[in-house]
């Protein structure tokens, strides 16, 4: 790996990673999530398997609360690239009512994220779904292996982690067992956006800073994507210039004050910063093993 | 704290924290190498401080992570009023309140010059699989000493399994130099310790730095507390440590998944173990040795002329010739001679202790392959690095063992190629990872000559299937004691010593033999039903 520079060798070990699940499981699907790790889990994916095309489909499990921009994206990009796109949604939650302005960060997360990732892989009977997950987000992501084995029931144990020596994986699985896998589990935020820029991969346009509604609150900036989110007395939507350093449902998404609108000037500003990108997310913040206990659950 | 703080943050160089905008712009980011490290020792030296230091100092934490830090240092922190940066890396709930690393943690920074990659592992002894999880992918090592306590037994077990696992290059931080009032002779006394200990290693590079991962002397900047060293400081030895692949020149291609998306095109995908490959090459593909020449080379960005070490490509060949994962493809000057019989130092992973008679499935570069450990030659205590006789490896234990796979499979040394060298040991029922696999450079070499004849005896009876494989020499002690009291039956009944013994000898011959004839006759019963099943299934429409 001596003479590669460190962006080539992530992105042959992240090729080496998808090739090895589409050798040795039955039945993977793409966790695609439409943020740039996975532009960029895609992006590799299209060249692990060149010229054909990656042997499994993507998944989108949907709130019902993305921002517009996502799903438009979403949908362009699984046509460009001509592959098979699932989209699921937990039509229990909804039939429940549960949204993530009167349920809760908590709940609304646990409904539409957990519980319909897990509804989709049993009904599909998938065997491993690749996740952009990095090790850089979050502490407990730090230890996660990069092929991280799930009960029948998904649940993650971190006490019984197989050990992961090399890049010499131990792929067997009982029945009803799943993996999840992680190619990008080594890069960095930076990382990511070096590669977005020395790729030319596509990603969301609300990274880029533009003018957008948005309405403070606890701190936080929220655009308001549709009329869906209801105002608070006294609040009034203004027109400030912002962007998005991560993406998710939108009333649980802040956005930040800014003026980068390329990708070199996103690089640059995020060189500079000082805040983590999960900053923006409101559902990380109940304390510092959060995290961890979601992903027990189940939570990718 | 919060004074405390900003001091630490004024006095970081700035070359290091805030890159140049405009050489991110121009792609100079693209071009930083990559440095795989990790960091041990013992239980309290640092390591997890050292680590929270130098992401800090390199502006790896951000303000809001650093918030919660503060939050947690009063919680469970163990530095008094000061900030613990061991919190930053020490992730699992279990961790922070028992104030140790007990799994591998993997944690990012980067300089203008390099990006790294950092194994933050556990020092306590039952943990050591973890460690050798983290030097398993390191380039360098970083040994933390305790500076009060000079270098310990845990020092030496790290040392040890570092060097097994291929690292050849390893910083000796000399850890807590304060708390020594910052002495010269303390940290020229460690290092003259630790070169005798390294003596019996095989590092090719020693670096020694006195620090103070608590206040942060010589870990970024250099101290003016340590004049006497004039030396770098340990983040500049990161930057400028060489980073050489360690396997040999020679070609060598695992083959992972075979491509083939349509009629017209049938490539075979992998990463380059070793060495490298040019269009038009000759290659073989092991282990069948079928010929063939390379048409095209498709890497990430499109076709290569020629591919090397760590690139991930897919290879076209001139010639439709039979080849699947698990095959190694290697260049036709250099071909390597497929084996029944690989000598190896194992680790023991798991509960389950490896031992002689066991069968594992063992993975070796994309093969999986079923073997069985055949003998265990002595196991290693890696405090005095000396060679024990050993039944079993117990979990953490280091031994040296002979493996014999029921196929012939291509492994190299792991000295001349990582990737074919290393071996996973997998329980076939369990599916758990039980033991990792270093293989020796007497590759192909049988079993050891100098182990005791009775094992050989036992080994050699259970591979016929005489005695049963998890029984070995004590099976063979029963067979015997058996034998010797049917000898002192007939002696007792039939008062000749002739006849007892010629009975004696009898029983301890006939009743293995029996033993195999029984066990063939009742296999061959048991696969007709099989066979039978699996007709009315197959009738039936297989249940599908």
């Amino acid at each position: 790996m001596g003479r590669l520079t460190h962006l080539q060798a992530l992105e042959a070990e992240s090729i080496f990673v998808l090739r090895e699940v589409a050798a040795t499981c039955e039945k993977p699907v793409l966790l695609y999530s439409i943020g740039k790790d996975s532009a960029v889990l895609l992006h590799l994916a299209m060249k692990a398997f060149a010229p054909g095309k990656p042997p499994f489909p993507l998944l989108h499990v949907d709130t019902g609360w993305k921002f517009r921009e996502m799903i438009a994206f979403r949908d362009l990009t699984a046509k460009r690239l001509g592959l098979d796109l699932i989209v699921h949604v937990n039509e229990e939650g909804v039939k429940a009512g549960v949204n993530p302005i009167t349920s809760g960060s908590a709940v609304h997360t646990d409904v539409m994220k957990t519980q319909g990732l897990k509804q989709a892989l049993d009904k599909y009977g998938f065997d491993a779904a690749f996740g952009g997950a990095r090790r850089d987000e979050e502490k407990s992501r730090a230890k996660e292996r990069i092929f991280s084995l799930r009960t029948p029931d998904h649940r993650w144990d971190p006490k019984a982690q197989r050990p992961e020596p090399w890049r010499t994986f131990n792929t067997r699985k009982r029945k009803g067992e799943s993996f999840r896998v992680f190619p990008l589990s080594n890069w960095t935020e930076a990382d990511v956006w070096d590669y977005i820029a020395l790729e030319n991969i596509p990603v969301v346009p609300l990274y880029f800073a533009k003018r957008r509604p948005v309405v403070e609150r606890n701190g936080a900036l929220i655009m308001r994507d549709d009329d869906r989110l209801p105002l608070l007395p006294g609040e009034t939507p203004q027109m400030r210039m912002v962007r998005f350093r991560t993406l998710g449902c939108f009333p649980l998404t802040g956005a930040v004050e800014s003026t980068a609108a390329t990708l070199p000037e996103i690089i640059a500003e995020m060189r500079a910063s000082r805040s983590s990108e999960r900053q923006g997310r409101v559902i990380d913040h109940d304390g510092s093993s959060s995290m961890e206990l979601k992903k027990q659950e189940g939570y990718f | 704290m919060r004074a405390q703080l900003k001091l630490v943050e004024t006095s970081t160089p700035e070359s290091i924290v805030a890159e140049d905008p405009a050489a991110v712009a121009s792609g100079a980011a693209a071009k930083r190498s990559l440095l795989r490290f990790l960091t041990c020792g013992s239980v309290d030296d640092g390591k997890s401080t050292l680590l929270g230091r130098l992401l800090y100092e390199t502006g790896a934490v951000f303000d809001d992570q650093l918030q919660t830090l503060e939050r947690d240092s009063v919680r469970f922190g163990t530095t008094g009023d000061d900030m613990d940066y061991a919190l930053l890396v020490d992730g699992l709930s279990a961790e922070r309140e028992q104030g140790i690393t007990i799994d591998v943690a993997y944690r990012y920074f980067s300089t203008a010059k390099r990006a790294f990659i950092a194994a933050d592992t556990p020092g306590h002894e039952q943990y050591t699989r973890n460690m050798a999880t983290g030097a398993s992918t390191a380039d360098v090592a970083i040994i933390l000493v305790d500076a009060r306590k000079g270098v310990l037994p845990q020092t030496r077990r790290h040392s040890y399994i570092v060097s097994m696992l291929g690292v050849r290059r390893v910083i000796v931080a000399v850890n807590k130099i304060d708390l020594v009032d910052y002495d010269e002779s303390v940290f020229h006394r460690i290092e003259q310790e630790y070169r005798k200990l390294a003596g019996a290693l095989e590092f090719l590079e020693c670096h020694f730095v006195p620090v103070s991962a608590r206040f942060g002397d010589n870990v970024v900047a250099v101290s003016d507390k340590t004049p006497w060293y004039g030396r770098a400081p340990l983040l500049a030895l990161l930057e400028n440590i060489e980073a050489a692949p360690q396997s040999d020149d020679a070609f060598r291609f695992p083959v992972q998944w075979v491509n083939r998306p349509h009629l017209d095109f049938r490539g075979f995908s992998g990463t380059i173990a070793s060495g490298s490959i040019g269009v038009g090459d000759r290659i073989i593909a092991l282990p069948r040795g079928r010929s063939s020449r390379v048409v095209r080379i498709l890497g990430p960005s499109g076709d290569l002329d020629v591919a090397t070490s760590g690139q991930s490509i897919t290879l076209t060949l001139a010639d439709e010739i039979d080849i699947s994962r698990g095959d190694v493809i290697v260049a036709a000057s250099a071909p390597t001679a497929p084996q029944r019989h690989v000598v190896a130092r194992l680790l023991a992973m798991n509960e389950a202790q490896l031992a002689p008679g066991r069968n594992y499935v063992v993975r070796i570069g994309a093969n999986l392959a079923s073997a069985r450990l055949v003998a265990l030659h002595h196991q290693v205590d890696v405090h005095d690095y000396s060679e024990q006789p050993a039944a079993a490896l117990p979990m953490n234990g280091i031994g040296l063992a002979t493996l014999r796979f029921e196929t012939d499979v291509v492994a190299t040394s792991y000295r001349a190629c990582q990737t074919l060298g290393a071996l996973l040991l997998i329980d076939p029922h369990s599916n758990e990872t039980v033991g990792l696999g270093i293989v020796e450079d007497d590759v192909g070499k049988a079993v050891d000559p100098t182990q005791m004849w009775t094992t050989r005896l036992a080994t050699g009876l259970a591979e016929f299937g005489v005695l049963p494989a998890d029984a070995g020499q004590s099976e063979l002690a029963w067979l015997a004691a058996s034998a010797l009291v049917t000898t002192l039956i007939v002696l007792a009944l039939s008062g000749s010593l002739a006849v007892s013994v010629m009975v004696g000898l009898a029983d301890f011959v006939v009743r293995p033999v029996l033993r195999v004839l029984f066990r063939s006759t009742w296999a061959a019963a048991s696969r007709r039903r099989a066979a039978v099943r699996e007709t009315e299934l197959t009738t039936d429409g297989g249940g599908i």
